[in-house]
């Protein structure tokens, strides 16, 4: 292996030491996510001034646009972790590949049902075709096509190996279909509307902004960890490392 | 406070978008922890069963010999 | 090395999936059966109002075809796989993306060609003009081969899994979003009389691209897939 890679990083990817990393992590990043999240709640809800033109309602962009974000930022790190896990077949890199599937289709999720609430208002209807929310759907169905090619495997690590390839194809996708979204709706135009921000965002609402950006990452960092803490479990589950922990649980 | 929950008449779109957050969020948070510990307890009753055979049969009969 | 081999192999491989396609030449008139249908239904679904037809037309047409299209991938590899011979031909000397371009070639004239020649028949049930059907089948001659292609690389992916078509929808639908949006868009600019060779030319140019990357990305993925 490369030489350029220090031995912390060759050590991280064993999995008991992970694990163990992890575990140690976790509960850090959680209280971070919640701190700050409640933080960043408090100042768009409470401190932050009603907007000029859409009053209250703008409010929804304190979880819909990190939400987006998330959504976007997660598939970029999937797709990283599934080139690394391609190329160099790093278990580790397969599962934080994998576990990151479920946490950013939830997130896209959010950035949909938030948009559609917070669009009620400007279009008169829950769903519209405009160009932000159709990228957002096609997004969420390439997240529902990674995991569902991965659960159709029997052997675990060929499936992580073949949603892997998928989310790479996926994002050569993602920036074609917001193009031809983006065309499509100039194409057909007149109904669209496009989601407007609040008509200029002041010092108080860019620091929620922020402030809940950065806990939303601690957030996705808490529950990788997680998740490839439960799935590492499962893929060396008939080392000894496991098993002692299993046992040591048991008794506790 | 009832100006708070009313949110200038947006109630019904800025509270469930907040809900939706946080309900989507918990329930992702909770799914590893309910994995993990229904695999342990699996593998638990793995290790109990194979305990179980081992000492019913004591030294296995069919070990290959060593040389 | 001589050239020789290389297209002698080409050829023989498309003469081999041609042939077995033709021995069951009933299953090739499948999709166009379920193309008849769905496009049928659209009028039942609608009303027989020809103006509203006539907007839904290239639309309704473009995916129709892209769902008997769908219908028709899932079988592309499974009858080789199953037998075996895919593994053979991963394993032959011959550059194992040309050979699956073969296959895919094979494929595309089996299903999409009878889908675009009676694409004129569906279009003009849904009351498309006469004057916007070159647009319509260049549109398909540009798009089907695509769909083909990048159906093929997602097939080669779920190779020897429990296989459902839906998953299958599911993985292609993300990929064929802006296939389908420039080819309607195309239909529908012409139909309203705005130049419609800017869509054309991003279709051209996307399939040359996929063309070139499909058949390796297929064989990466048949690779990944068959390695047990």
């Amino acid at each position: 292996m490369s030489s350029w890679i220090p031995l912390w990083l060759h050590r991280l990817g064993s999995p008991p030491t992970f694990y163990r990393f992890a575990g140690a992590l976790r509960p850090w990043m959680l209280a971070l996510a919640l701190l700050l999240g409640a933080i960043a709640l408090y100042g768009g809800l409470v401190l932050a001034p009603p907007d000029y033109q859409q009053g209250d309602d703008y409010r929804i962009i304190f979880v819909h646009v990190p939400s987006a974000w998330m959504a976007l930022f997660i598939y970029a790190v999937m797709a990283v972790a599934s080139f690394i896990a391609l190329v160099w077949r790093i278990k580790l890199a397969e599962v934080v590949a994998m576990e990151s599937a479920p946490i950013g289709a939830a997130f896209t999720l959010i950035t949909l049902v938030t948009g559609s609430l917070w669009g009620i208002r400007m279009w008169g209807t829950w769903w519209t075709w405009d160009a932000r929310l159709t990228s957002e759907l096609v997004l969420l169905f390439l997240y529902l096509g990674v995991l569902g090619l991965y659960h159709a495997f029997e052997d675990r690590r060929q499936g992580a190996r073949a949603a892997a390839f998928l989310a790479l194809i996926g994002i050569i996708n993602v920036p074609i279909v917001h193009f031809s979204v983006n065309w499509w709706n100039t194409l057909h135009q007149g109904s669209t509307v496009r989601l407007l921000g609040p008509s200029s965002m002041s010092d108080a609402m860019i620091w929620p902004l922020l402030t809940m950006m950065v806990a939303t990452k601690c957030y996705y960092l808490a529950s990788l960890f997680a998740r490839a803490r439960t799935d590492l479990l499962a893929l060396e589950s008939g080392k000894e490392w496991v098993r002692q922990i299993a046992i040591t649980e048991g008794r506790a | 406070m009832s100006d708070f929950f009313a949110m200038g008449g947006y109630a019904a779109y800025v509270w469930p978008s907040y809900a939706v957050f946080l309900l989507v969020l918990l329930a992702d948070a909770i799914a590893p922890t309910m994995r993990r510990r229904r695999l342990l307890r699996e593998l638990r009753a793995r290790i109990a069963r194979q305990a179980a055979r081992h000492n019913r049969d004591g030294a296995s009969p069919t070990a290959p010999e060593r040389p | 090395m001589s050239r020789a081999p290389l297209s002698r192999a080409c050829a023989a491989v498309l003469r081999r999936d041609l042939t077995l396609a033709w021995r069951r030449r009933g299953d090739i008139a499948m999709p166009v059966l379920y193309a008849l249908i769905v496009t049928t239904l659209f009028p039942f679904a609608l009303g027989p109002d020809n103006a509203l037809l006539q907007r839904i037309a290239g639309g309704a047409v473009l995916v129709t075809v892209l769902l008997a299209m769908l219908l028709a991938l899932d079988g592309m590899f499974r009858s080789d796989i199953e037998d075996g011979s895919l593994e053979q031909l991963v394993l032959a000397p011959q550059p194992l993306a040309l050979m699956l371009g073969m296959k895919i070639l094979a494929h595309w004239l089996t299903t999409a060609l009878p889908l675009i020649v009676i694409a004129p028949v569906l279009a003009s049930m849904l009351q498309l003009p006469a004057a916007i059907m070159p647009v319509m089948l260049l549109a398909l001659v540009l798009s089907t081969p695509m769909l083909s292609l990048l159906g093929a690389v997602l097939v080669a992916l779920t190779a020897g899994t429990r296989r459902s078509g839906m998953l299958l929808a599911l993985m292609l639908l993300p990929l064929c979003v802006p296939v389908v949006i420039f080819a309607a868009g195309a239909i529908s600019a012409a139909q309203q009389g705005l130049p419609w060779v800017a869509p054309i030319a991003w279709l051209g140019a996307a399939l040359a691209l996929t063309l070139v990357l499909a058949p390796l990305a297929c064989a990466v993925a048949l690779r990944i897939a068959l390695d047990a």
